[in-house]
């Protein structure tokens, strides 16, 4: 039991190898991801680094099951996501995968509490049941007195904060996070980030972030460097 | 499959309401148009059935088809009227009446264009058989007189035809003595004279019709047995709302077919329509349809939602283009029913049925319009969509 129990939590939640990935360009290819291997730990934030065009989007697109790889595996808690179907990935995605994006991308005819009811719609609840989750996801991230606005109504930092309660909201194992400080500004951006880190020490989710900032990289425990396509050693994040 | 909540989909219309509206707003035309052309077929059908009474029985020369080609001699009119089976009123009179019938071109009011109006030759027995046929004002021609009474929609729609007024046709002059209202029937459309003053008028030896009650709703059977097996007949006899149920058939047909062809040319471009505004609604929502997806909503679930955004746009064209043709039901138009060459007052009809072709017709258009943006929406790369955030 014991040996069992160690045995899972030495497993990488992420393990992915030789991982490539190329776009077409008419009759050229772009490769993009050139055999990409990486191990990311259960519970661990880890910020993806590189300059444009290095395919660090790229890669969270394919951790987060919705780009599919030319070679490679992608395992997730076992499960190697490039084998997936189309159907069984959007299903994968709604269960295991909470995004938070840099233009935050709620939908602006919804408030913000049905922005975070979204995904669980997915789910197999009541409404009542989805209304609790929703309630304790808005009261995480310090936002229940803006239940009922709607996206404009809000700042930024208030609607990044509605999108990382919808990431929140289905208990996923993973959060990918797309540059999530991009669009705010210096004071709301270091809100957002510790934000995230304290989900990630509270409740122990593991996050991907990409992005270009040293600070918001600073937050993550560990950082990734992707050049052109290849991982790069990089210097160990101070984080948390 | 897990639906996008149908409340994304209504309050995306609500936000570009002034696109939706104008799209509806085209959508709802040609809906009127169609729903009007169903009501005017409607009508005419309505109008040309009620004028027939169950246990009345008309009798024409065979093959005649129409009142106006029909020719009864006093002869077999009279063998007719004499056959057992026809009721009799309380005085005892047998309740069959043989009724010249004529055409006569006359002036309209205010156009002076002329049209063909249906004059009919009767007596107080014809009356008699026409329960739903009513006095308004006036009072009923005499026997032996000039007089005449006209149908509502003649008397308004016909020069000379007003109460009081006297007209000139088959070489006499005519008082109208009364207006009829026909109850929404074809008599409505009639002018009505004693029957020997038409017939000396007309210079006509034959009558063209029989109209008798049977005693016995359900005699007719026997009664046209009767009929087919006297040689000095060569009559055909027919239920009466049968006879004017196919007297309306070729217009209510043609203008169904006409509408509907008329209709399915307009809906092309209410299709083109609806299908730019979608294809703008999914342009502007890439972002959008991205996340929904990346959330894990599937494909189906996308086309689904903007296909219900297209079909409630439609439907509420669809709404507005019924209740604007229920409006019609207040007008009453009138026509050449080129089956009797004669003119036909009718109302626009509205049915259960027609409301129900209506909307289905109205969804179709929105199916047609928004199945090609939806498909699109659906098949767009998650990647590709939040690449345009």
């Amino acid at each position: 039991m014991n040996a069992g129990r160690n045995l899972a939590a030495a497993a990488p939640l992420i393990r992915i190898r030789a991982l490539s990935r190329a776009y077409r360009r008419g009759t050229q290819t772009i490769p993009v991801l050139q055999g990409v291997d990486l191990d990311v730990q259960r519970a661990e934030f880890i910020a993806l680094m590189g300059p444009s065009g290095s395919g660090k989007s790229t890669l969270l697109n394919l951790i987060a099951g919705i780009d599919k790889p030319d070679g490679g595996r992608i395992e997730i808690a076992g499960v190697d996501i490039a084998q997936l179907g189309e159907g069984e990935l959007a299903d994968w995605r709604a269960a295991h995968v909470g995004f938070i994006f840099q233009f935050y991308n709620l939908l602006p005819v919804l408030s913000a509490a049905e922005n975070v009811e979204l995904p669980l719609l997915l789910a197999p609840l009541t409404r009542r049941e989805r209304h609790e989750h929703v309630a304790s996801a808005l009261a995480m991230v310090r936002l229940t007195d803006r239940a009922d606005h709607y996206p404009n109504e809000l700042s930024g930092g208030q609607q990044q904060r509605v999108a990382i309660a919808r990431a929140l909201v289905t208990d996923p194992q993973l959060i990918v996070a797309d540059e999530p400080t991009g669009d705010l500004d210096r004071v709301t951006g270091a809100e957002i980030l510790a934000l995230l880190g304290d989900l990630h020490r509270r409740l122990g989710k593991t996050i991907v972030m990409v992005t270009h900032d040293p600070k918001a990289a600073a937050c993550a425990e560990r950082l990734v460097h992707l050049e052109k396509g290849v991982l790069v050693d990089g210097p160990a994040a101070g984080g948390h | 499959m897990r639906a996008v909540p149908l409340s994304y989909v209504a309050r995306n219309l609500r936000v570009r309401r002034v696109t939706a509206a104008l799209t509806a707003l085209g959508m709802a035309l040609v809906v009127y148009v169609f729903a009007t052309v169903l009501m005017m077929s409607e009508g005419i059908r309505v109008t040309l059935v009620a004028t027939g009474q169950p246990d009345n029985v008309v009798v024409l020369r065979k093959g005649a088809g129409a009142e106006i080609n029909s020719v009864i001699s006093r002869e077999q009119a009279a063998i007719v009227a004499s056959l057992p089976g026809i009721a009799t009123d309380a005085l005892g009179r047998r309740l069959a009446s043989s009724e010249p019938v004529a055409l006569n071109n006359l002036p309209k009011r205010g156009s002076g264009k002329p049209s063909n109006v249906t004059v009919r030759g009767t007596s107080e027995i014809g009356l008699e058989l026409r329960p739903q046929v009513r006095l308004t004002s006036g009072r009923m021609f005499r026997v032996g007189t000039s007089e005449i009474v006209a149908g509502r929609s003649i008397a308004e729609g016909f020069a000379g035809v007003g109460l009081g007024e006297t007209l000139r046709f088959a070489g006499r002059e005519w008082t109208v003595v009364g207006v009829l209202d026909g109850g929404g029937s074809g008599f409505d459309s009639e002018i009505w004279g004693d029957a020997e003053q038409m017939m000396q008028a007309f210079r006509r030896r034959a009558f063209s019709t029989i109209v008798f009650r049977l005693a016995d709703e359900s005699g007719f059977e026997r009664m046209r047995a009767l009929i087919d097996a006297d040689p000095r007949l060569g009559v055909e006899a027919k239920p009466e709302i049968r006879f004017y149920a196919e007297q309306s058939e070729a217009l209510a047909t043609f203008i169904s077919i006409l509408g509907t062809v008329l209709s399915v040319i307009f809906s092309i471009g209410a299709i083109v329509g609806a299908m730019i505004t979608m294809f703008a609604a999914v342009a502007q929502r890439v972002a959008e349809i991205g996340t929904l997806r990346a959330i894990g909503f599937r494909r189906g679930a996308v086309l689904v939602a903007f296909l219900a955004e297209a079909l409630l746009l439609s439907l509420a064209g669809g709404v507005v283009g019924l209740a604007a043709a229920s409006l019609m039901q207040v007008v009453s138009v009138s026509t050449t029913n080129f089956q009797t060459f004669s003119e036909l007052a009718f109302r626009f009809t509205m049915t259960p049925s027609i409301a129900a072709q209506t909307l289905a017709f109205a969804l179709l258009m929105g199916l047609a319009g928004g199945f090609i943006p939806a498909w699109r929406a659906a098949r767009l790369s998650i990647v590709d969509c939040l690449r345009q955030a």
